[in-house]
């Protein structure tokens, strides 16, 4: 059974604490989060936290390493390739970056656990690490923490062998960082909360739990993702997880370390358990994993290793808040530079259907289309009976067109057009054609564009484009 | 339904028009004033506080609600209340006070219709974005959609429409409280840069600030000599033509359920023969010469025949836009409608001067907004 054969941490000592961030002196006892100091960034903490993990292991049986964060300095150029080299790994490895999501970490540790199960690697080094950076006077700045955890990946000796997950995608713009915004964006919290995590962690629990005939009862320690402590708590009360069971977020000690906040939940969860435990580790980001783990006699052989523990008993406190705003590179005004927050996210959610999906409905009662969605037919006024379609795949023509050279484009004019796909009439711009060669009734297709960057981020929808045919092989009438 | 309920049961007894245009040193409540005040005398009103026993307003770009119209006139402790129907919303306040004033509550109203869209510091309309899949649309973008089949189905292009525009401009040299007062050619107007085919710059019509008012009374409290009646007024929803599987885009359906209703109210059965003046919602070229033809003044298809023959010209048989219209008078969204009331009552009472169309009985006005996705029509006539 692949598992995991040794972990480690790292958090940075410096601690910044709510009475600083106030504009207070320090106070001991003061709730706090760590922060990465000016020399640290999430690569240098994933070294450490790989440092960690490989003590007492034989670093040249390591054939794989898997680095995971929302953080990475680089845009373009690989994390995983720079710590193998800090760790002197072997030069013949298999590497990759997972990012972009919060549930990076999980995306790299099950990688790394079907690489070893499928017999393509023996030994991968698994460092999910991130520091995000939070609005000076936000909310977010009094959640966030900075740290990293890592884990070493095999098919042999496991302290926590891998006995199952359970994942699912979701489109919700609810925290993002589109290329050019400094701070992590989000919409409004309880929006965040209420249709995103809530609802999200818990589908993530009750899949895997279904998926392994299991009770969440079954399981010794729970590491809950939480974006903050009380929708944490709420998470932790909704799926039923025993107070003894739940293992300590460290909300007021450490903060929510993104990408790696799971993962270190997990590495506590492992210096809590002891061999025939079954622990659960659960995260969310654009949708959400359960995986569950039982650990076995090697845990107890690993000793006291630089863990969650050991990290968050070393610590020195920030004495000024300009001290910390200097260290990041920020100044008190820089929230004020944020982007408005743009089309409305919330619509969006709800609208995913029509508009990502690119879907239409018919109505059961007359048959009639139309799009987007519709509570009432807008033929024979049957009310909530009708059947999704999906228009993305389907074939249309233009029922009318303007050119128009009113709106700001780099390239006017842009062609609007009516299509008539399968009956339902939508206004969609027409794409890979010059503007004079539009005519009433040609036949389109559909492609995934960005349509503008209101609010400063990409926004999604679809064009239509002349119809090409049928690719070579592709239909046979 | 009782269509026929609201027939000659009030009177207009005065109306009231700031000068449209780019205003900028005054204030929707300054426009208000102007357009209110105007109102009042034209009506005898002495003692507004005492005399107008409600008021309708309606405006687009603020967001004030009605106090920004109560305060601004000072009327106090009587209902005001603001409507909203985009560009229809000046005709959608004269229907809020024809019914009050029909059903016994009210002897006298106020309407006033006001919009400083020159306020937001960005020329035209603003480009629309509320969602994602809503394209970054302009109305110009709305009813440009109904060219391309017109064209190739009834055969007429950017030089019929362009006539609509030097007609409107014409007249609206001769409108004293007009925003654009130049006469335009025809090449002026297929040279103008294009918005969204086929609608070059001069088939759109002005955004401006302005304001219009009108007092409405109890009919049976007027003197009948020149007394000037709502014979009917309809304001009616219609689908949204973007989504509206059945939609042609050969005309504007709000327009015609419009009509249809509006004539029933005031017994007309030959729209062609029987109104005598019109103001139509020329927003843009072509939904002026839709108008023509969904209010049932031509067949449709044949704009382009009664266009050439001058049809809907100063002179010819049945004048419309005598202002300048939306095109040259301005296009105020919520003052609209009002505006084009000020017109109708000025041609009915024979007081147009230069633009006096002869002989006037039955003047309609039409206004299409819902976003835009409704019509509303006011006919009226005198005793």
């Amino acid at each position: 059974m692949p598992g995991i054969v040794s972990y480690g941490a790292y958090v940075p000592p410096t601690r910044l604490d709510f009475e600083v961030m106030a504009g207070r002196p320090p106070r001991e006892g003061a709730g706090e989060r760590a922060i990465a100091w000016r020399d640290e960034d999430s690569l240098t903490m994933a070294v450490t936290a790989g440092v960690n993990c490989l003590r007492g292991f034989d670093r040249t049986c390591v054939d794989g390493v898997f680095f995971a964060g929302v953080t990475s300095p680089y845009r373009e150029k690989q994390g995983a390739a720079l710590i193998a080299r800090a760790l002197d790994l072997p030069r013949a490895l298999r590497t990759a970056d997972f990012s972009s999501s919060l549930r990076a970490g999980e995306g790299a540790l099950c990688a790394a656990l079907d690489a070893v199960r499928a017999g393509a690697a023996s030994c991968v080094l698994v460092v999910a690490s991130d520091c995000r950076l939070a609005a000076p006077g936000s909310a977010q700045e009094r959640n966030f923490g900075d740290g990293a955890a890592a884990f070493l990946v095999g098919a042999h000796d496991v302290a926590a062998g891998f006995e199952g997950g359970f994942a699912f995608a979701d489109e919700i713009l609810d925290v993002w960082r589109a290329q050019h915004d400094s701070f992590v964006q989000s919409w409004e919290e309880r929006f965040v909360i209420q249709e995103g995590y809530a609802p999200g962690i818990q589908e993530a629990v009750r899949g895997l739990l279904e998926k392994q005939g299991a009770e969440i009862s079954d399981f010794a320690q729970v590491a809950l993702y939480g974006p903050d402590a009380r929708s944490q708590r709420a998470a932790a009360r909704a799926l039923g997880v025993a107070e003894t069971a739940l293992v300590d977020p460290c909300f007021d000690r450490l903060g929510n370390a993104g990408a790696a906040f799971a993962p270190l939940l997990l590495v506590g969860a492992l210096e809590r358990a002891v061999p025939g435990q079954r622990i659960l580790l659960a995260g969310y980001g654009d949708g959400g994993f359960a995986h569950a783990f039982r650990a076995e006699a090697p845990l107890a052989e690993l000793g006291a290793r630089r863990g969650l523990r050991w990290h968050l008993a070393r610590r020195s406190k920030v004495a000024r808040y300009e001290h910390y705003l200097a260290a990041r590179g920020l100044d008190a005004g820089s929230a004020a530079g944020q982007r408005g927050a743009g089309l409305s996210a919330t619509a969006h959610h709800r609208e995913r259907d029509d508009e990502i999906a690119f879907k239409a409905q018919r109505c059961l009662a007359c048959g009639a289309m139309q799009f987007p969605a519709q509570r009432v037919c807008e033929r024979c006024r049957a009310r909530d009976a009708f059947e999704s379609v999906r228009l993305s795949d389907k074939i249309g023509s233009v029922v009318t067109y303007t050119r128009d050279y009113f709106f700001p484009t780099p390239d006017p004019p842009t062609l609007v057009t009516i299509i008539d796909v399968e009956g339902a009439r939508v206004h969609l711009q027409l794409v890979n054609l010059p503007a004079g060669e539009v005519r009433l009734g040609m036949p389109v297709e559909f492609e995934f564009r960005r349509i503008h960057e209101m609010g400063g981020r990409p926004n999604y929808y679809w064009k239509a484009t002349p119809f090409a045919g049928p690719a070579a092989g592709e239909g046979s009438a | 339904m009782g269509r026929e309920v609201i027939r000659d049961k009030v009177a207009i007894t005065g109306v009231g028009c700031c000068p449209f245009g780019e205003n900028w040193n005054q204030g929707p409540a300054d426009m208000i004033v102007d357009a209110a005040y105007e109102a009042y005398a034209d009506a005898g009103i002495e003692d507004p506080q005492r005399q107008i026993d409600a008021v309708f307003t309606g405006s687009i770009y603020s967001n004030k609600g009605p106090h920004e119209c109560s305060d601004a006139l000072k009327l106090f402790n009587k209902p005001v209340t603001m409507v909203s129907n985009y560009c229809a919303t000046g005709t959608e306040a004269l229907r809020c006070g024809v019914l009050s004033i029909a059903a016994g509550l009210y002897d006298t109203v106020l309407i006033v219709g006001y919009d400083k869209p020159k306020d937001r510091g960005v020329a035209g309309p603003s480009v629309m974005m509320d969602r994602v899949r809503d394209l970054p649309q302009t109305p110009a973008g709305w009813f440009a959609l109904c060219a391309a089949t017109y064209f190739e189905k009834f055969g007429a292009g950017r030089e019929d429409l362009a006539k609509i525009a030097v007609k409107n401009h014409k007249n609206g040299t001769l409108a004293p409280n007009s925003f654009l007062k130049r006469e335009i050619t025809v090449e002026e107007v297929l040279a103008a840069r294009m918005i969204s085919w086929p609608f070059g710059l001069y088939d759109c019509a002005a955004q401006t600030d302005g304001a219009a008012a009108a007092v409405l009374s109890r009919a049976d409290l007027v003197p009948p000599a020149g007394r000037i009646l709502v014979k009917g007024v309809a304001v009616i929803a219609g689908p949204n033509p973007q989504k509206d599987p059945g939609n042609d885009f050969l005309s504007w359906k709000p327009s015609a359920w419009a009509a249809e209703e509006v004539y029933a109210q005031a017994g007309i059965d030959d729209p062609a023969g029987q109104v005598d003046v019109a103001q139509l919602h020329d927003c843009f070229t072509l939904t002026e010469l839709l108008s023509y033809e969904d209010l049932g003044f031509i067949e449709k298809g044949s704009a382009r025949e009664h266009i050439a023959d001058g049809r809907f010209e100063l002179g010819g048989a049945l004048p419309v836009n005598t202002d300048g219209g939306l095109k040259a008078f301005g296009h105020p969204t919520a003052a609209t409608g009002v505006r084009m009331i000020y017109e109708n009552v000025q041609q009915l009472r024979g007081t147009a001067g230069a633009r006096q169309v002869p002989d006037v009985h039955t003047a309609l006005s039409h206004n299409i907004g819902g976003h835009p996705t409704a019509c509303g029509i006011a006919i009226l006539g005198k005793s």
